[in-house]
């Protein structure tokens, strides 16, 4: 298993370079996805985002998502990069791209890496919002449920 | 006693305070582990909403600690 291939930076990134490495005269289709960061959520205006990794345990979760990629789609080659740090609106927070000889393979692979990425990968988000209050997302409803309110 | 290295990420970083610690401890597990902890930082999460890390490798909250593992706890992820 490639160890690069699911990477995590703090600087704002490019993706031409990334797919550039992808090049392949055997793909026939090359697929992305971009996450990002956008000016509300959940009824809340949003004015930056922070994200925050486990580094050695996401580089290593998020690998094993693209082997399975590779595993489960007729898939050439998976790619995923990740930010960390704070980030402004605008800014793309997770790029995932696909290769594949054939589009419907590269849609699907594309996908599921970003579903797995989403709901495995020790990164966390912490939203900062207009009104100056901030909170980090899935965290703070479910402190809210503990005590009760 | 036993020596754990803890490493604390986003909200639990935030109310312990501090990035990282080493801790003794008679906790024979990570969960019960996770309770001493919740209980003396006042971590907002319940073990039900928190994995586990225990030497750079997602781990069974009732797994035994051992002198000198390196655990994480593992609040709910929302990358991307």
């Amino acid at each position: 298993m490639k160890d690069n291939l699911f990477q995590l930076t703090s600087q704002p990134f490019e993706t031409h370079h990334f797919v550039g490495d992808m090049e392949n005269h055997a793909a026939g289709a090359y697929t992305s996805f971009e996450g990002w960061v956008r000016n509300h959520n959940e009824g809340r205006d949003v004015a930056s985002l922070e994200y925050e990794a486990y580094p050695d345990l996401a580089r290593k979760e998020g690998c094993r998502i693209l082997a399975e990629a590779l595993e489960k789609f007729d898939i050439i080659d998976s790619r995923c990069i990740h930010r960390t740090g704070h980030l402004q609106i605008g800014e793309i927070a997770v790029w995932v791209g696909t290769t594949a000889k054939h589009r419907e393979e590269a849609f699907a692979a594309c996908r599921y890496i970003i579903d797995e990425v989403k709901v495995r990968v020790p990164i966390w988000k912490k939203e900062h919002y207009a009104d100056g209050d901030s909170g980090w997302v899935k965290c703070e409803h479910c402190a809210g449920h503990i005590h009760g309110h | 006693m036993k020596n754990i290295h803890l490493q604390y990420f986003a909200i639990l970083r935030e109310r312990r305070g501090q990035n990282k610690e080493s801790r003794e401890t008679t906790a024979d597990t990570a969960g019960d582990l996770y309770e001493e902890l919740k209980t003396e930082f006042k971590f907002p999460l319940g073990l039900d909403q928190t994995r586990v890390a225990i030497n750079g490798e997602f781990s069974a909250m009732d797994s035994p600690l051992n002198n000198g593992d390196e655990v994480v706890y593992i609040p709910p992820v929302a990358g991307g």
